[in-house]
């Protein structure tokens, strides 16, 4: 018999209880703050030129708040497309590599984002 | 026992309707661009990484990069970028006041997702028309 307290305890049949939805949700209010900041920066700096680009990155407080949205909008995205994969793939092998690449390519977008932010913010 | 589970896969199981079989409704409209718009923006990243890349790597590759987006082809992609992260961020605020229990009778749920469709193309065409006035593409047009 599975009582509740024993549901609780095993956290459901992926073992991992609410964690997924809490997550999502928690990167999806840091994004719904820092995505509207980050277009009006990024329609401020269309079209200037690097030296203005990088002036602008030199700010803590830019920086930082591009970091934020990179690190939340990346996990986000991992995320998403796990459900998106798991919904639609069923293939056991084929899900496997797809749930590897997702894990690979947002930390690659991650990575590469960060480093660029630092470099700029840093002046090199 | 054999020929008695051969019968039974001969058989055809009964399976839920699929999407086809409803008449499109809006929320279910919206669900669907909610789940596009979200896997649209997920590739859409490249494009910020690499912005923030070619900025990173120098002035002569920068200037290449926002080149490339300042084409027809790049604005009308820089274009759906932004509609699809505002339609996807509406969607969000959506399911937030979902998650509450709240709104969801039907003539809510209704309301709600025409709003998410009709605010995401306003507050897209604000915002270029922002940009278009920022830029002074406006008055250069005239």
């Amino acid at each position: 018999m599975i009582t509740p307290l024993k549901r609780v305890r095993g956290l459901g049949s992926a073992h991992e209880g609410a964690s997924h939805f809490l997550a999502q949700r928690i990167t999806a209010v840091a994004n719904l703050i820092l995505a509207p900041f980050a277009v009006g920066l990024i329609a401020a700096l269309a079209g200037a030129d690097l030296a203005t680009v990088k002036a602008t990155l030199a700010n803590p407080a830019v920086a930082i708040a591009l970091l934020v949205l990179i690190i939340s909008m990346t996990v986000h995205m991992r995320l998403g497309m796990q459900i998106i994969i798991e919904d639609y793939v069923h293939g056991e092998g084929m899900k496997v590599l797809l749930l590897l690449a997702n894990t690979l390519f947002t930390l690659l977008i991650a990575t590469v984002a960060i480093f660029a932010v630092l470099k700029l913010s840093f002046g090199g | 026992m054999a020929e008695v589970s051969s019968e039974r896969q001969a058989r055809p199981r009964p399976l839920s309707p699929h999407l086809q079989i409803y008449r499109p409704q809006i929320n279910m409209v919206m669900s669907i661009w909610h789940r596009m718009t979200g896997a649209a923006l997920y590739f859409g990243a490249v494009l910020l990484a690499w912005w923030l890349l070619a900025a990173a790597t120098g002035p002569d590759y920068f200037a290449f990069v926002n080149g490339l987006f300042g084409t027809w082809i790049g604005m009308v992609v820089l274009v759906g970028f932004s509609w699809a992260l505002i339609h996807h961020a509406l969607g969000g605020i959506r399911h937030f006041i979902w998650d509450t229990a709240s709104s969801m009778d039907i003539a809510s749920v209704n309301f709600l997702s025409w709003a998410t469709i009709i605010f995401s193309v306003l507050l897209t065409a604000a915002l270029w028309l922002y940009i278009a006035s920022d830029r002074g593409w406006i008055a250069a047009w005239q």
